[in-house]
């Protein structure tokens, strides 16, 4: 009998689903990691899909309970669980701290009330990035964004883009050979660029989005006093590490002639200037994101994107027009996790690729009326190239 | 709880130290009587609790019965399987006593994953006043679907519960509570209806980890057998009609406040429902042997709109097993034996309805369906082995995961 049982089961491996070839899926680490980091990311993996509940801590109000149902597989959010910041219109801060800005609760476990938009408020609506790839992006020197960066347009191409430099919570830890001014500092994460590292946007997204206090942020969102953590200080640090070393996207088709043509292209109409297609990381403490060349497609730098994207809402000291390049790594497998539908731009709004660079205005309008000049054929290599990224 | 599982527990080591030497000399003298199950067909799922083998013994004035289900599991989702396991699924303990002429008492005590999960299923007195007439008391199973009241593990040739049931539904739900249920038949026919006023359940079924409207949630609650959560019952019940030549259709509702809606005395929440309608039926093609038996329910619930819509209002779900004996006959020793192939098809939505911010569908479904065959060498015995595959949605119709399991194992009453 259990030689039977044996045999039917291991058999039937056939008829058991098969596993997602890599390239298709967001999810799983980078390659190199020690068996000690691969625990530690699957902690910090488990610890992303938590779901919070009124006993963990979530809320009173907040805006979803896991960092897995706004960032589904890893990948870009839908409509359904953008959020609303506000109350900042210009560089000299948010006006409406008092009034429970910066974002916007507006859920809230049964029995409470959930935050209402002050009326008068300037506002924008975002939607989930992608969180793959992140370690090699945090890795990248301030010197590299730096070069990168042309914000007098010395080139005169019609392309500046600058760093975000931003005041940064003390808990941080800087990243080696940073380049502060001011006191500020280079900050490259979030669609506006406000955030200085993974553990800074960790940390606010559990107070933000959730309502979960930490160490690092200890405010809760709904009393604005200072409360016992809800989260455990390991906790964000294994999910800042999963972060870290969860692999980038892998590119797929990349020998189709149309793909290439398409890449060609992207570089011809200046889409590259922004979407830099390489960048090299610094020095990191996990080996295998040191000193790597890698392929996200932004420049991490803010560019002014024109009225089109100007919702008069902004943070730190970018311009209500100005966004953060995001990467395009992934692009192609976002619809997987947004229900089988694109939703681009940092609210969703574009619902395909086409639309998406028909909004890039700005510094952007240029490299948006090369595109309108191409032909159909070349229009669909570009958008296949986007597709297999 | 605590305590009524302690004292359960006594009572039935006690028993069964009074039973062991009777079992020892049960042979030649023959003084354990087993009691069959009643095969006239008169009865219906609301039946189920009595309508199971007992082992009746000489003087002694209870009957006790009782049974196992283990198997092998081996599963995989989307590709990645944790390779073979074995599973104790349940042990489940039941004695019943006649305590004088018209009342009667079962006790039924499961023991889950191991000993991982024990509870008192089901511990209740029965006082007959008329055919028509009787009345309940104690930890009742209330009475929603057919799964909840006929589920043990010997009668189905599925070794994993249905979804519709388990997943959606709370089966098994037992609650303290008292109420009245009576049956009558005429010609062919056969009906009986149950009602029940019992405690319920609680804000974890729009609070909890598995971040969706569950009503099974509720049951990890023990306190429900002290005291309810907010002093309203639950309040549920059937009706249920069969025809012998037929079969049986069975309508039931569950309903009540579920959340904490004050505290102290002090109103924290609005009074908040939730309702549960189902239809169950079951039938038998006298020719081909061919048995039916599905079940269909609809939840309704009230979430506050400025909580999260992970948390669905409106639930629906459904199951269908076909069972079809394709030998009856002596097979070794065995008189009865029968071999079975069998389907189950499953399907769970659980939010049903779509997102406010962008007007499309909430997915969070799953489907499955699971070829069987079923190898009986009473009807009190059931080897089988399970093919299940299932297909998972999230909440915005990303496919979540395919999972596949292969399961062989048994079930019997002893
Ligand atoms: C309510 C939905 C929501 C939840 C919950 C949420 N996020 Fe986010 N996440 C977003 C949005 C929207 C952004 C863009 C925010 C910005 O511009 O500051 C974002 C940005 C990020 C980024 C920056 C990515 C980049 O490329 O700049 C990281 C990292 C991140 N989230 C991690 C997390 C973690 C970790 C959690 C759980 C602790 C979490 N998020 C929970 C919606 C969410
Ligand atoms: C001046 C810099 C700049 C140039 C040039 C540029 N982009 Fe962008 N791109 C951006 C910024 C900034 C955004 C984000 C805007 C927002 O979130 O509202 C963006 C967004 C996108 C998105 C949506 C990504 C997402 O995840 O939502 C796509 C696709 C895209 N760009 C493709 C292109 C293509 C193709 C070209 C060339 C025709 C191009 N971009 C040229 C800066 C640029």
């Amino acid at each position: 009998m259990v030689f039977v049982l044996v045999t039917i089961t291991y058999g039937c491996k056939k008829i058991m689903p098969s596993e997602p070839s890599e390239a298709e899926v967001l999810d799983g680490p980078i390659d190199g990691l020690t068996t000690a980091q691969l625990i530690q990311f699957n902690k910090g993996d488990a610890d992303f899909g938590e779901v919070f509940t009124s006993a963990t801590g979530l809320g009173p109000i907040f805006v979803a309970n896991q960092c897995a149902s706004c960032h589904a597989g890893d990948g870009k959010g839908t409509p359904f669980v953008q959020f609303t910041r506000f109350g900042q219109s210009d560089t000299l801060g948010n006006t409406f701290l008092n009034f429970g800005g910066p974002q916007l609760q507006h859920k809230a476990i049964p029995g409470y009330t959930p935050e209402q938009l002050p009326l008068g408020a300037p506002k924008t609506s975002l939607i989930a990035p992608a969180v793959t790839g992140l370690g090699f992006l945090d890795a990248v020197e301030d010197a590299f964004l730096l070069a990168l960066a042309d914000p007098f347009d010395l080139d005169g191409d019609g392309i500046s883009g600058r760093v975000h430099y931003n005041v940064i919570p003390s808990y941080v830890a800087l990243r080696p050979n940073s380049i502060p001014k001011n006191g500020k500092y280079i900050c490259r994460f979030g669609k506006k660029g406000g955030a200085y590292d993974l553990l800074h946007q960790t940390s606010g997204a559990y107070n933000q989005d959730m309502g979960i206090t930490s160490l690092f942020e200890p405010i809760d969102v709904y009393s604005g006093q200072e409360i016992d953590p809800e989260v455990g200080t390991q906790t964000i640090h294994d999910v800042v590490f999963y972060l870290k070393t969860l692999k980038a996207p892998i590119p797929r088709n990349q020998q189709d002639s149309d793909v290439i043509a398409g890449k060609n292209l992207f570089n011809d109409i200046n889409c590259a200037k922004c979407h830099t297609p390489s960048m090299q990381t610094g020095y990191s403490p996990i080996a295998p994101l040191s000193y790597k060349e890698f392929h996200p497609y932004t420049d991490l730098l803010l560019h002014d994107m024109g009225s089109e994207l100007n919702d008069g809402y902004t943070e730190g000291f970018a311009l209500a027009s100005e966004w953060k390049t995001p990467a395009l790594w992934g692009l192609g497998l976002s619809k997987m996790s947004q229900g089988g539908q694109y939703y681009l731009m940092h609210d969703g709004r574009a619902l395909s690729i086409e639309q998406a660079i028909q909004m890039h205005g700005g510094e952007a309008s240029q490299s948006r009326s090369l595109y309108n000049q191409l032909i159909e054929n070349q229009k669909n290599q570009l958008i296949k190239f986007l597709e297999s990224l | 709880m605590r305590t009524y599982i302690y004292t359960m527990s006594k009572l039935i080591i006690l028993v069964t130290f009074m039973v062991i030497p009777i079992f020892g000399s049960a042979q030649e003298e023959k003084i354990v009587n087993r009691i069959p199950t009643d095969s006239t067909q008169n009865n219906l799922n609301m039946d189920a609790v009595y309508d199971r083998p007992f082992l009746k013994f000489k003087k002694v004035p209870v009957a006790i019965g009782g049974y196992l289900e283990a198997n092998s599991i081996y599963s995989s989702t989307d590709g990645v399987s944790e390779g073979l396991s074995f599973q104790a699924r349940r042990f489940t303990m039941f004695m019943s006593a006649s305590i004088y002429n018209r009342i009667k008492f079962l006790a039924e005590l499961e023991f889950e994953d191991g000993t991982k999960e024990i509870g008192i299923e089901f511990a209740a007195m029965d006082i007959t006043l008329f055919p028509l007439l009787n009345f309940r008391g104690g930890i009742v199973m209330n009475p929603i679907g057919g799964f909840n009241q006929n589920h043990d593990g010997p009668k189905w040739e599925f070794i994993e519960r249905p979804d519709e049931a388990v997943q959606m539904l709370p089966a098994t739900w037992s609650n303290v509570g008292f109420g009245l249920y009576g049956k009558t038949h005429f010609g062919n026919w056969i009906a009986g209806y149950e009602v029940y006023l019992t405690n319920g359940f609680d804000d974890s079924v729009i609070d909890n980890e598995l971040n969706k409207t569950y009503l099974p949630a509720a049951k990890l609650n023990r306190n429900r057998f002290e005291e309810s959560n907010n002093g309203i019952p639950l309040i549920s019940g059937k009706v249920a009609i069969k025809n012998r030549k037929i079969g049986e259709l069975g309508f039931s509702y569950m309903g009540g406040v579920y959340n904490t809606f004050k505290m102290e005395g002090l109103i924290v929440d609005s009074k908040r429902r939730l309702d549960v309608f189902s239809i169950d039926f079951n039938s038998t093609i006298k020719k081909s042997g061919t048995y039916f038996d599905g079940e269909a329910s609809y939840i309704l619930i009230d979430v506050p709109n400025t909580y999260t819509q992970q948390y669905g209002n409106q639930q629906f779900g459904a199951f269908i097993d076909i069972v079809q004996p394709i030998i009856r006959r002596k097979i070794l020793d065995w008189e009865n034996a029968s071999l079975n192939i069998a389907a189950r098809f499953d399907y769970v939505d659980w939010n049903i309805g779509t997102f406010n911010e962008s007007n499309t569908n909430i997915g969070d479904q799953r489907i499955s369906i699971t070829p069987a065959i079923s190898f009986r060498p009473s009807s009190q015995t059931v080897l089988r082995l399970n093919y299940r595959y299932s297909w998972d949605t999230d909440i915005f119709f990303n496919e979540k995961s395919r999972s596949a399991s292969i399961m062989f194992g048994f079930s019997t009453y002893f």
